[in-house]
């Protein structure tokens, strides 16, 4: 039945062409324009550690003093050096990583290379282990190293290509900024989007290619960029920055059922009071502690124009279904004289809906996979556009099979007023009024 | 054409599903598009903020040094000396930020030391003669003193102490002192007091959280220097940016080889990138708002088709009854009319609601009631020329058609 049904619809489509090329256009393009801002919203909302951003948490405290009161109710996003190593030595959580942002310039052995500079991040052991960051070769450094400084450093993959042309290059030297480092460890393909470790950074920005231990880095001197808030008139000089009254680094933990997160909220709104009573805090004791997705929420990263995006796409997609929708209606009711010959004939009125419903179905899907080419096209025409998050935009299984879910369904709603309308004429009136 | 409306009426609601879903559609054009071009006016009238500055000449470059720095002062004076060299070289300077230019410097500012919160955040702009390289008008008091300058890393580390004085915009200036002169008034930056000696005309911020607060800016006498995130700042003479950016940068390379140029731009490309999203969401915009009235379009077309098809037998028989070519014609625009007259008025109490979400999720001001005469034309002006081609069919069906079974 669903054949002939098929065959009648693909027939009383061609009859007339304009029309439903009109309907399925009308579909494919709001679908299409829905499809791409949703995938954009999907993609820069996702999760950046996907399985274990819930386990992954962000103590938050509040060093600052009572003089500048900018923000009261925000906590910083960033700690002093101080309370970041206190936090880090008390090892609390299963793992804890302290880090800042930096920028280096690279220095090739081939004098062809001129110098470059890339994004790098001064970290402490954990940070691989705890962001399930993959290796290609070698490992990650230790907590040793990060005591003694060891002049050591972890690679991105790109790096990797472009300095060693994609050799397995640990052990041999990095030279970063006047420093000589050796390779540990490369990494395979990472990148957290959103950059939620550090969000000074740019919420999209690309991943670091070097890595080095913290202490090295601040050892080495090497150039550290990123946010940075301080207050007070101490020294905040790049050499002072240890004892500088400045939050400037971030600080992470692992934490990985319900019990472990609540005795840590409880240590570290201990060490909040513990700093107000010594005179170091002068506000009052506040700390939180937001896990990933948390955070991110917290600090709107979805820049709002995706979602206004998403709510013009929307719209047009409601237009173009109630254009749909009329376009069928009229069609349907054209064929009024059809349908009352084959009710006459003795068609139940659940065979004439069903028969119109499937020639709907049929422009759903037509506008389907139209609706995904203007959606591959979409994406096509946000990658372009400038920004470190456009590059990110592309379709996955499950946009993909959303668009057809979407199409159908939306083509058949769009089909069930018309059809009904239509099954329910009274064959008598229409034959005899011919 | 009047006469028409009541036959019009009555057809219309034995159409009622028909006509709904029409006048929904068109409600539904006009409260988007209303609220679209709204929004593209937004952004528009945004993008061209003023910066004030020479914007044709400018261009900035950003250097980083491999290996340990010594001789900071020395470096940059050197650098600025290498600049100045090349034809066609204005002025120069190194300068932490540039308006629109990506990285801003940001304080607390008090009147009072004592205050507990700060009466604003504003934006610190720095560099030596930065007002007169960027050309930024001065429009009360006087720009900094060649001795009022100290180096910005000797102020960190504590090393120097500074002159004390600064620069305020009038925005800002108006905003801390309304309708007085600031010229000669204590502000503290920082917990630091600071003596406005000069008012600018306008120096947006590097980059504006709040767009009333571009410019809440001020400026410092700091000798900015490259290792601390500063940029040189040139300003050619007119049309011979593009010549001396390359240049400028062969020669810094020529200066130090061991060194990475970051950043080598015009000031009009710094511009348009710090304004790409906007630009990019005010081409979405229009181009949803065009695709929304061609489907509009197309769709009443499509039906207005439709019902003239379906109507060719009244149509004979009113013409074989006497009425001419234009009453049918008429016939067919005054229903567009009609349709059309209603969307528009659901699509206004719409396009008001949608403006009111907007108000409360973005911060956009409220939709000004001009824009919805002009939907209401723009919309008026489709349907009438979507319905053109059917109801010129439909006047071009001949009488006899009455006479066929």
């Amino acid at each position: 039945m669903f054949g002939y049904y098929m065959e009648l619809a693909v027939r009383s489509l061609r009859r007339s062409k304009a029309l439903t090329a009109l309907m399925i256009l009308a579909v494919a393009l709001g679908i299409g324009a829905s499809i791409t801002t949703l995938t954009v919203l999907h993609v820069l909302s996702g999760d950046p550690l996907p399985g274990r951003s819930g386990s992954v948490f962000m103590p938050q405290m509040d060093p600052r003093d009572k003089e500048r009161d900018d923000h009261p109710d925000e906590l910083p996003t960033q700690v002093t050096w101080a309370d970041g190593m206190n936090l880090l030595h008390a090892a609390r959580a299963r793992r804890q990583a302290l880090m800042a942002a930096g920028s280096t310039p690279v220095q090739s052995d081939d004098l062809a290379i001129d110098p470059f500079i890339v994004p790098a991040r001064y970290t402490t052991a954990d940070f691989f282990a705890m962001f399930g960051v993959p290796f290609r070769y070698g490992q990650g450094w230790s907590a040793t190293d990060d005591e003694s400084r060891t002049r050591v450093a972890v690679i991105g993959g790109e790096l990797n290509d472009r300095l060693f042309r994609g050799e397995n290059s640990v052990g041999r030297t990095l030279h970063v900024d006047g420093a000589d480092l050796r390779i540990v460890g490369v990494l395979a393909p990472w990148r957290a989007v959103p950059h939620f470790y550090d969000l000074n950074s740019g919420n999209y920005s690309v991943g670091e290619e070097v890595f080095v231990p913290l202490g090295t880095a601040r050892a080495a001197k090497l150039k550290r960029n990123g946010g940075i808030e301080c207050w007070g008139n101490k020294s905040s000089d790049e050499a002072d920055m240890e004892t500088a009254n400045c939050v400037w680094l971030q600080f992470w933990v692992q934490l990985d059922d319900p019990t472990t997160v609540a005795s840590y909220r409880r240590f570290l709104d201990g060490y909040v009071h513990e700093q107000v009573a010594l005179g170091r805090f002068e506000r009052p004791a506040v700390s939180a502690l937001p896990n990933v997705m948390q955070f991110l929420d917290q600090q709107r990263v979805v820049p709002s124009d995706v979602r206004l995006q998403v709510w013009l796409a929307l719209g047009f997609f409601a237009v173009c279904l109630v254009n749909t929708v009329g376009l069928m209606l009229a069609k349907f009711m054209r064929r009024a004289g059809e349908v009352s010959v084959r009710r006459a004939l003795g068609a139940s009125r659940r065979s004439v809906f069903a028969q119109l419903l499937v020639e709907a179905g049929v422009i759903g899907l037509a506008g389907g996979v139209g609706g995904l080419g203007v959606a591959v096209l979409g994406l096509a025409v946000v990658r372009m556009q400038p920004g470190a998050s456009a590059e990110l935009a592309h379709l996955d299984l499950t946009m993909l099979g959303a668009t057809f879910v979407i199409s159908i369904a939306a083509a058949i709603a769009a089909g069930l007023i018309p059809a009904w309308r239509t099954c329910r004429i009274a064959p008598a009136l229409q034959l005899k009024s011919q | 054409m009047l006469t028409d409306v009541r036959p019009i009426v009555s057809t219309l609601r034995r159409h009622r599903l028909t006509a709904t879903l029409l006048v929904l559609q068109i409600a539904l054009t006009c409260a988007i598009v209303c609220n679209a071009i709204f929004l593209i006016g937004d952004r528009v009238s945004w993008m061209l903020t003023p910066s004030g500055i020479a914007e044709g000449d400018l261009m900035r470059i950003t250097v980083s040094d491999i290996g340990p720095r010594r001789d900071l002062h020395a470096r940059v004076e050197t650098d600025l000396a290498t600049l100045r060299a090349i034809p066609g070289v204005q002025a120069v300077t190194v300068g932490n930020s540039l308006p629109f230019g990506g990285n801003a410097w940001n304080s607390g500012l008090k009147l009072d030391r004592s205050q507990q919160s700060p009466s604003a955040t504003v934006a610190m702009f720095y560099g030596e003669s930065l007002v007169e390289t960027l050309g930024t008008r001065l429009v009360a008091g006087r720009v900094f003193r060649p001795q009022e300058y100290s180096w910005v890393d000797d102020l960190v580390a504590g090393k120097a102490t500074s002159s004390h004085v600064a620069m305020v915009t009038s925005d800002l200036a108006n905003r801390l002192f309304p309708g007085e002169s600031a010229i000669g008034r204590e502000v503290f930056v920082g917990g630091e007091p600071a003596r406005v000696v000069g008012v600018l005309e306008r120096l947006p911020a590097a980059r504006v959280g709040a767009r009333e607060d571009a410019n809440n800016t001020l400026v410092m006498p700091w000798r900015m220097v490259p290792a601390y995130g500063g940029g040189y700042f040139v300003r050619a003479r007119h049309g011979e940016a593009a010549r001396v950016l390359k240049d400028a940068v062969a020669a810094l390379k020529r200066a130090e080889p061991r060194r990475v140029v970051v950043e080598a731009r015009l000031y009009s490309d710094i511009r348009g990138r710090y304004f790409a999203t906007d630009r990019a969401m005010t081409v979405l915009l229009a181009a949803v708002s065009v695709a929304l009235l061609v489907v509009t379009a197309l769709g009443i077309v499509g039906l207005a088709s439709f019902w003239v098809a379906q109507r060719r037998r009244q149509i004979g028989v009113r013409r074989a009854l006497g009425a001419s070519r234009t009453a049918i014609l008429r016939y067919f625009q005054t229903e567009n009319f009609l349709l059309a007259s209603m969307g528009i008025v659901l699509g206004m109490a719409l396009a008001y609601g949608i403006n009111l979400l907007l108000m409360r999720q973005y911060e956009l001001p409220r939709l000004p009631w001009t824009y919805l005469p002009v939907g209401a034309i723009v919309l008026w002006t489709l349907g009438q020329a979507a319905v053109l081609a059917p109801a010129l069919r439909a006047a071009s069906v001949p009488p006899v058609v009455a006479t066929r079974g």
